[in-house]
């Protein structure tokens, strides 16, 4: 190595190493160079920072003392120093040292994982459930004890994503129904998915675990401080995967029941709305604003994508009989990514949205479904 | 028995179609692995370039989805797996006295199989849909519902794995019956070593993955429900038989880089590798372990405490043998007599990176914390630490070390030396900040990002062109030292030991007609 290529190998350690102390020293992640984790939220989350930091702590040391020797030798043992060479080329006893001493590291950090990992475990006793359910490309939120449910599904809108409109701050990080849910409660949740694997994670949480279609996964949180708390999928799940975020909203005890007597008071509007018989102008526009959900495959333009999601436009099924077409939006198709969406839209969504189709995109099959039409198939 | 006729050979296409000589398939292999490179390093770029900034720019989600896997697979069934068996090929039987490979006709067939099944896997992107945009592990359902592009990937990674297991029954046979006179198995060279090693990992771990793309290939055409609940079977399983496969096969990729390393860093620190058998067999107990621990790629799949606890220990018991390689290298090149000659630099960035990536291996393997790291940029970096820090520098360290013995020429260390540094600059400049972009919660394979990761995208996109850049003056290095240059030596470097240097610069088409004896 010459002179010059160890100035250019100074060049590239110096900044690399001021990084690496600052996340040592600096702590928790905040702006736009973020170097560590967000800041935990819970007991398990503040277990999981201290443990992470342990070990970032004992592979500091290592590196050092490793690296330490070997950088000392490459500048001292050099032929071009006049260093003749040793001839040893081996020693048991050394061996031995260096083969015990990172045993006992391993169990310095082995001993807390252990404790950490069996506290996580511990689902019992707690004071009301969740059930997750990932679908292709949103989350599905099931307060067991309260008899709500809901979808929550990126608000960002398109334009922002395509460059055309100015990027708002949670960029990709909010959605149109928050999952709310109050502090100071231990708080259960099933974790399921509908169509592939997905992961719901919130890093502040300290959770992330997979929703595997026919299985369930139980974690738990207990969260400290109100406040909003962002996440994303984090198992990739098809196209888009990027863009299924996740937005906790925690709040105290008395929001908490404030917000469930809303949702419960906007569930009853909608049954009774659902009795109605709704003209074809107002199941038209609902059907625009569900068709959302169906444009992430079929394309807003009802396209499609050529040879793998069908186009809307001079769709089979959709100028076909209205029970066939109602039985694939509510049943799904197996085997593909058609989902069924008979669990995730309610009568109302589901008759406006396939009267939207047969009644869009150049279709113009003037049929008009009724949300009654949808709840005699259910 | 004279040799002559043999001189004798096809030339042009021919030659190369029906070779059986082991320099010359390790040639087709190594180029082969060079446009595979390419290939994959085109589609980084594309990656690199969507991520500059927030917001779609170039590609959409599905394409980007598709890159990222075809990514995946090219670099490591197209690169970095052939480049260690085209090494294999040149080097072996020179490095044991033997006249070529046990098994020269296989030999031919096992690299012919690779071309096409490349060519499938890039056509993939062609079918319908194009390419599967699920990631290079195909978990299932994601992979059973896939578009045509899919059948494309499993037929290519059968051929793949043919080609593979083909290879190292070759290897095996080459290594444990024609040493030369007086080489037992504990005075082979530790590249030779790293190799037989390697080459049973490669045995028993890649029928697993045939067996693993087979039940999808069932589960997507035949009727099967292997990985699909509602007809009784499990998506977790896919997981569990994948990486089975999966984590032999990071060591089979990185097992010859330690091989590589320890060639390399007794030359040019003039001194005996230090501690050659506890290097022997710290990498058989890498490799044993590496059978018992693939389920750490999966600890958030939900397993059984005590699961999750056993592949915990497990995992963190590889830092000892992988520990006991570095000190080991390290201690060869204390008190040694050094020289940084290009091969060198490569060898010594490669046990610097390497390292960085097998010290956040052990932070990984942390359960509870692995829950925050997985699936994030932080695993991105951590593998890209050990795949291209160890393999792929290494790969790298390898052509250069040989390269005088196989062209017949001194390449220009000149240029060697700018390829090394702008590549490890580069590299650094690509992987380190995603190290803070996973920790700061980017989950990897998206396609856009949250305005707060904006920065270190930046500098890694800048690293990565910086990076891809730089392989062209390799390319055009290989290119000269080909054509001419100064006349190497029978020993090329100073100090090289082995029973490769006793043969001329460049090697003859036929070398050890005649074992020589060791001694």
């Amino acid at each position: 190595m010459s002179i010059s290529s160890l100035k250019s190998l100074r060049s590239v350690v110096v900044p690399m190493s001021a990084g690496w102390s600052l996340f040592l020293v600096g702590g928790l992640a905040h702006a736009d160079y973020a170097l560590n984790f967000q800041k935990p939220v819970t007991e398990i989350g503040r277990e999981v920072y201290d443990l992470h930091m342990l070990v970032v702590w004992i592979i500091t040391v290592i590196f050092v003392g490793v690296f330490g020797v070997m950088f000392y030798s490459l500048f001292k043992h050099r032929k071009s120093r006049g260093h003749k060479a040793a001839t040893f080329h081996e020693s048991t006893t050394v061996e031995v040292i260096w083969t015990v001493i990172p045993f006992i590291i391993l169990l310095v950090m082995a001993i807390p994982s252990t404790a950490t990992l069996i506290k996580m475990d511990n689902v019992s006793g707690s004071d009301m459930t969740v059930k997750i359910t990932g679908y292709q490309w949103k989350w599905k939120y099931d307060y067991m004890d309260h008899d709500i449910s809901f979808i929550s599904t990126l608000s960002t809108p398109q334009d922002q994503i395509k460059n055309k409109a100015e990027k708002s701050e949670n960029y990709l990080l909010e959605v149109d129904n928050e999952l709310v849910l109050p502090v100071g409660k231990k708080i259960r949740f099933l974790v399921t998915a509908a169509d592939v694997i997905h992961a719901w994670w919130v890093p502040q949480l300290a959770l992330k675990k997979d929703a595997i279609p026919g299985f369930i996964n139980e974690i738990w949180t207990k969260i400290d401080e109100p406040g909003t708390y962002r996440g994303q999928c984090a198992e990739l799940c098809g196209k888009d995967h990027g863009f299924m975020p996740i937005v906790v909203r925690a709040v105290n005890e008395k929001d908490f029941t404030t917000w469930v007597k809303e949702q419960k008071a906007i569930k009853l509007a909608a049954v009774a709305a659902a009795d109605k018989t709704w003209s074809k102008d107002e199941l038209m526009q609902k059907g625009k604003k569900v068709y959302a959900q169906c444009a992430a495959c079929h394309g807003a333009t009802g396209k499609g994508v050529p040879g793998v999601f069908p186009p809307m436009e001079g769709s089979k099924i959709v100028a076909g009989p209205v029970a066939e077409h109602l039985n694939i939006v509510m049943n799904g198709k197996p085997n593909t990514a058609m989902a069924a969406y008979a669990a995730q839209l309610n009568d109302i969504d589901i008759a406006a949205v396939v009267t939207y189709e047969r009644n869009a995109f150049g279709n113009d099959t003037g049929d008009v479904v009724q949300p009654a039409d949808v709840k005699v198939l259910r | 028995m004279s040799t002559d006729h043999h001189e004798d050979r096809p030339q042009g296409l021919t030659r190369w179609l029906f070779t059986t000589n082991h320099k010359d398939i390790g040639t087709l292999y190594l180029w082969f692995s060079f446009t595979m490179a390419v290939v994959g390093g085109i589609m980084s770029l594309v990656i690199r370039s969507e991520l500059w900034e927030p917001g779609l720019q170039i590609v959409e989600p599905g394409f980007f989805n598709q890159m990222t896997t075809l990514h995946g697979l090219i670099m490591v069934f197209g690169f970095v797996m052939p480049a260690f068996v085209g090494l294999a090929n040149w080097q072996l039987p020179m490095m044991i006295g033997a006249p070529d490979m046990a098994l020269p006709r296989m030999n031919n067939w096992s690299f012919w199989l690779l071309p096409p099944a490349a060519t499938l896997l890039v056509l993939s992107l062609f079918a319908p849909g194009g390419a599967p945009g699920v990631g290079w592990t195909l978990y299932a359902p994601l992979s059973t519902r896939a578009g045509m592009g899919m059948d494309f990937v499993i037929l290519s990674i059968h051929m793949l794995g043919i080609s593979s297991i083909l290879g190292s029954i070759n290897i095996i046979a080459t290594i444990l019956n024609m040493r030369a006179p007086g080489m037992i198995l504990m005075k082979m060279p530790m590249f030779v070593w790293s190799w037989l090693i390697t080459a049973f990992l490669l045995l028993a771990a890649i029928p697993v993955l045939a067996g693993a793309v087979t039940m999808l290939l069932t589960d997507r055409h035949f009727g099967t429900s292997f990985f699909d609940a509602a007809g009784g079977g499990d998506p977790v399983l896919f997981q569990h038989i994948f990486w089975f496969f999966g984590h032999p096969e990071v060591y089979i990729l990185v097992l010859p880089a330690f091989g590589v390393f320890s060639q390399i860093i007794p030359t040019f620190a003039r001194k005996p590798l230090f501690g050659y058998t506890s290097m022997v067999f710290a990498t058989a107990t890498i490799a044993f372990l590496s059978f018992i621990v693939w389920a750490h790629h999966m600890y958030t799949v939900g397993m059984p405490m005590g699961g999750e606890l056993f592949f915990m220990y497990a995992t963190m018991l590889i830092a000892v043998p992988t520990g006991v390689k570095v000190f080991n290298w390290v201690s060869t090149m204390w008190q040694g007599s050094m020289t940084f000659e290009t091969p060198m630099l490569w060898a010594i960035g490669g046990v610097f990176t390497f390292t960085m990536g097998g010290i956040t291996g052990l932070m990984l393997s942390v359960t509870p914390a692995d829950f925050q790291y997985h699936d994030t940029y932080f695993v991105v970096a951590h593998f890209h630490y050990t795949i291209i820090g160890g393999s792929v520098l290494a790969i790298f360290a390898a052509v250069y070390y040989w390269l005088p013995k196989w062209t017949g020429h001194m390449f220009s260390e000149p240029l060697g030396k700018t390829h090394f540094w702008l590549t490890l600059i580069g590299f650094n400049l690509t992987f380190f900040p995603q190290h803070f972009l996973g920790l700061a919660g980017m989950p990897r394979r998206i396609p856009d990002y949250a305005l707060q990761f904006t920065g270190f995208n930046e500098v890694s996109t800048v690293g990565s062109f910086i990076t891809i850049v730089a392989q062209l003056i390799f390319f055009y290095l290989v290119f000269k030292c080909i054509r001419g240059g100064k006349k190497a030596t029978d020993q090329v470097w100073e100090d090289a030991e082995g029973l490769e240097w006793a043969v001329p610069s460049p090697a003859p088409y036929h070398t050890f007609a005649t074992p020589p004896q060791v001694k």
